[in-house]
């Protein structure tokens, strides 16, 4: 391991009261940062700085902080989830700044991920697109048949579970110049059209989830790829390309 | 209090399928006049919200995170357990029982195992229809694999995300009885407090966390399916909004609370960094599939590793100590978790730790002898039959990647070391809670009407949980369990009509949570949430640890409370009741497991045994091997909450029963 060092850095950060009130950024000196601190938990060490100074802490989502549950976001100096591919902020570390460095921290940046406060935005749009339409309509009652009834190819279930791998975070929404949600909703249409067991209801499912998707407000795919290259799990365009097929199949 | 576990009488593989034959039910056309609260969207709370949902009952459900999706089920990475024997080696629902209850060191009630066991393989049937993709073979077929505790292969997984595929497909299913308006689903709200009318669970207080408004909610029933406490020790492997207060609010109400100091230390997680860590990162029990654990013989040469003068390549063969092949030779790198833990806690206390930290805590878990052993296999099977030493190592690498790709990437962007080419370096953290609060065969608590499923109740691990197990324990629950057991129950209400939330007793709970929210905004301390949730968590984890004894039990009762009084008195939260505030949320929290701490050490010291994750030094044999004490302590502890003071609570005991398995010492050898 490289060994882990303490860096001074300064950090301009969106401050946003509430969804109805107007930001602004802020300018933060935070000294005697460990390199080997998440980038989270270096915001942790700058709210606990603030809450000593009786200034008010800096809201931002979290919870797991393995990279999989998609809570955390932020813009970090300009990219989503920060300058590492592959990344979700939380698995970010401040091994990959330097002493002096300024970082700026923003909210996504999307219509449809209105700002709750300061870098807190509201993604139900996720959960009503999902909703819609991102499901399989089979009952709890665990009388189905035995799993193993269905042969699946192995490369249909990889390819299923790369795309089931999306967490949710809102990344490609707000890396898309068009606040586009196509990648995320791709890889939910994509996860199920390449099952045997989504494919009973292909045709409903792509129909329902891109009308709520469009009701949401997100913008459309022009194929420039920033989701992809910004998605911390590195979900495929594929997957959009795939929903068009599916979109267009059921238009027929 | 009076304790009655309801076990239905008869042979054991016929109960659960006699009882639920018995049980009262709820006419369809009827279902829609009942309510039923669900607290918590993991995998317990998700299925169980989804299932009644689709049943037809009115179901609200409610979470702390911005959506139901990101439940901390989501970061479980090895698998599921499921008594399918597709392995074709021999295992059965009877063996899956059978492990469990030694992997939990004969603490748990056999009739609850017994269901855990007969419903696993639904539960893999159901997934698969509901579209989870399981890792599968190229016949098309499921694949399985080996964890802790156990001979055989009965763990389904996703590779190490398998979590996150269950959680998503409980929440795919949850997401469809939205759609469908069954449920009612409250993101970003946090349960307060419990209401009981009649005695019976009746409603909750939420907290609306973006707009701070305080919320009541009525209902006929309601389950708790809120998780485990580990934060209780600031540094675990649980999510960041893990808490106990669900539980515990339920608990303060009159819930018993069980087996609390039976808390699960996972032995492979990544060592502490410093001060300023927030939290613990798992690395799959799945590894141990293929990595052997080793720490040096010779105390120099740990030394020198960690000083960066010897890297553990260096060390030859024979000057390194594989101690769990060594103890275990049965079971070898697959001991159960809680033997696995306190060995590397030995070697350490012995000086031989590896990890440059303040304590030195760590020991390496090594994939160089499956890299070559795996790149041969595969060679052979491409028709090489005479690979170099190269193109080994090349295949066996690509092995690994496909396996455990994303642990591999995890840890090397936490560690900024390759696994790859050097020995992971790794060290026990706490990450699953066996206690929790007290349930009866139906899931129901001491309060009539309220429900624990998953990691908040105790009910099936015993005190210790085997690998894979917890996924398969929040499942059984919300879809195979909960459906019929809370529909016995509410088969008494259909002519209850709708249950006002402008009682006295809605008010009272409101006011009450009310007033502690203005106490701690008004009390003008000088310091945070955190440095008394810090505080605790060190006198947790070294009194109430991996090894614990009287004397620091005593000590930690004592610490506890003094660092609660001070808390109450000198805490500093910013910020208005009226808005979203995290330090709020996190003093209310911390709070509970000012309480809960407390109540942890004292079941650790009445407890005079040592028995699967509980350790205490004075009981252990020649050979440092666990002591447990049958004739003693074969039974659940079960404490009714006497004030916030908690050395005033009471404890009650609810004896174990074996009648169908021969309990034995628990030997891994």
């Amino acid at each position: 391991m490289s060994a882990a060092k303490n860096i001074n850095i300064t950090l301009k950060i969106w401050r946003q009261k509430n969804a109805d009130s107007k930001g602004n950024i802020e300018t933060y000196k935070l000294d005697n940062v460990s390199t080997a601190s998440s980038f989270l938990e270096m915001l942790d060490q700058l709210n606990e700085q603030l809450i000593n100074e009786r200034k008010e802490p800096v809201a931002f989502d979290h919870d797991c902080r393995e990279g999989i549950c998609g809570m955390c976001s932020l813009y970090i100096n300009g990219r989503a989830h920060g300058p590492e591919t592959g990344t979700t902020t939380c698995q970010l570390h401040m091994r990959k700044f330097n002493d002096g460095d300024t970082i700026f921290i923003e909210p996504w940046r999307s219509k449809a991920f209105p700002v709750v406060k300061d870098l807190v935005v509201d993604r139900s749009a996720f959960d009503r697109i999902q909703q819609a339409g991102g499901f399989v309509s089979v009952n709890t009652s665990g009388n189905t048949i035995d799993a193993n009834s269905i042969p699946i190819p192995k490369d249909d279930a990889d390819k299923a579970f790369m795309a089931a791998a999306c967490i949710g975070c809102g990344a490609c929404v707000a890396s898309c110049k068009n606040g586009s949600a196509m990648l995320f909703v791709g890889a939910k249409v994509s996860q199920y059209a390449l099952l045997p067991q989504g494919k009973v209801e292909a045709t409903q499912r792509v129909q329902n989830m891109v009308r709520q998707m469009d009701e949401e407000g997100f913008g459309n795919c022009t194929n420039t790829g920033a989701c992809e290259v910004e998605c911390p799990k590195g979900i495929s365009l594929e997957n959009i390309a795939r929903m068009n097929r599916e979109y267009l199949k059921s238009s027929f | 209090m009076k304790l009655d576990s309801k076990i239905p009488q008869g042979p054991l593989s016929d109960k659960w399928t006699d009882y639920k034959d018995h049980l009262k039910l709820v006419a369809p056309n009827n279902r829609p006049k009942i309510d039923i609260i669900v607290v918590g969207t993991g995998l317990a709370g998700a299925s169980a919200a989804a299932s009644l949902g689709e049943m037809g009952y009115n179901v609200k459900a409610f979470c702390f995170q911005d959506s139901p999706r990101r439940a901390h089920s989501i970061a479980a990475q090895g698998g599921i357990n499921a008594a399918k024997n597709y392995q074709n080696d021999g295992d059965s629902i009877y063996r899956l029982f059978y492990d469990t209850i030694k992997g939990g060191d004969y603490r748990s009630r056999e009739a609850n195992v017994h269901r855990l066991a007969e419903v696993s393989g639904n539960i893999i049937d159901q997934c698969v229809s509901q579209g989870v993709p399981f890792a599968r073979e190229y016949g098309g077929m499921l694949d399985n694999r080996s964890f802790g505790g156990v001979q055989v292969q009965r763990t389904f997984y996703a590779a190490g995300q398998t979590g996150q595929q269950l959680l998503l497909g409980a929440y795919s299913a949850l997401s469809r009885q939205i759609g469908l308006g069954h449920v009612k689903m409250f993101s970003r709200h946090e349960m307060l407090d419990l209401v009981k009318v009649d005695g019976k669970a009746r409603g909750i207080i939420a907290r609306n966390l973006v707009t701070g408004e305080l919320e009541r909610h009525s209902a006929h029933a309601v389950v708790i399916a809120s998780g485990g406490y580990g934060n209780v020790y600031f540094l675990s492997t649980n999510a960041m909004g893990s808490n106990v207060t669900a539980s515990w609010k339920v608990h303060k109400q009159g819930a018993a609370f069980a087996n609390p100091c039976f808390v699960q230390i996972h032995p492979t997680c990544i060592p502490v960094h410093g001060t300023n860590q927030a939290k613990l990162t798992l690395m799959s029990e799945s590894l141990r599939n293929s990595g052997r654990i080793w720490v040096p013989k010779k105390k120099e040469d740990a030394e020198a590793v960690r000083n960066g003068s010897l890297k553990p390549t260096q060390i030859a063969e024979e000057d390194r100590d594989y101690y769990l092949e060594r103890r275990y030779p049965a079971f070898g790198n697959l001991v159960p978790r809680d033997v696995a833990s306190r060995a590397a806690k030995e070697v350490c206390d012995e000086g031989l730790g590896i990890e440059a930290n303040d304590t030195n805590e760590g020991v390496y878990l090594d994939f160089s002898s499956e890299i070559k052993s795996k790149g041969k296999e595969v060679a052979y099977a491409q028709g090489n039959h005479d690979p170099n030493e190269e193109e080994t190592i090349k295949l066996g690498k690509q092995w690994i990647e496909e396996k455990y790709g994303n642990l591999f990437a995890m840890y090397e962007k936490i560690t900024d070391e390759n696994p790859y080419e050097t020995p992971m370096k790794i060290y026990p953290a706490v990450h699953y809670t066996m206690g929790g609060v007290w349930v009866d065969y139906n899931l129901q608590s001491t309060i009539p009407g309220c429900f624990v499923a998953g990691e908040a109740n105790f009910s099936d691990h015993g005190a210790n949980r085997l690998g894979a197990s917890a996924l398969m324990q929040g499942l059984a629950d919300g879809y195979f369990v909960l459906p019929y057991t809370v529909s016995n129950y509410l088969a008494d209400d259909i002519r209850t009509g709708k249950i006002s939330t402008d009682s006295p007793e809605f008010a009272q709970a409101e006011s009450n949570v009310k007033a502690t929210i203005d106490k701690f905004l008004n009390n003008n301390g000088t310091k945070s949430v955190d440095h008394f949730h810090k505080r605790l968590g060190l006198v947790m984890w070294n009194k109430v640890g991996m090894a614990r004894n009287e004397k620091g039990l005593k000590e930690a009762i004592e610490e506890i409370g003094q660092i609660r009084d001070e808390f109450y008195k000198d805490v500093y939260v910013p910020g208005t009741s009226d808005e979203l505030n995290p330090e709020l949320e996190k003093a209310l929290r911390v709070a509970d497991f000012l309480e809960l701490g407390q109540l942890m050490a004292m079941d650790a010291l009445q407890r005079n045994e040592s028995c699967g994750g509980h350790f205490r030094n004075e009981y252990q044999d020649a050979e440092g091997e666990t002591l447990r004490d049958d004739e003693k302590f074969s039974f659940v502890s079960a404490w009714e909450y006497k004030g916030q003071d908690t050395t005033k609570a009471e404890l009650h005991k609810e004896e174990l029963k074996y009648e169908f398995i021969k309990i034995a010492a628990r030997n891994y050898k």
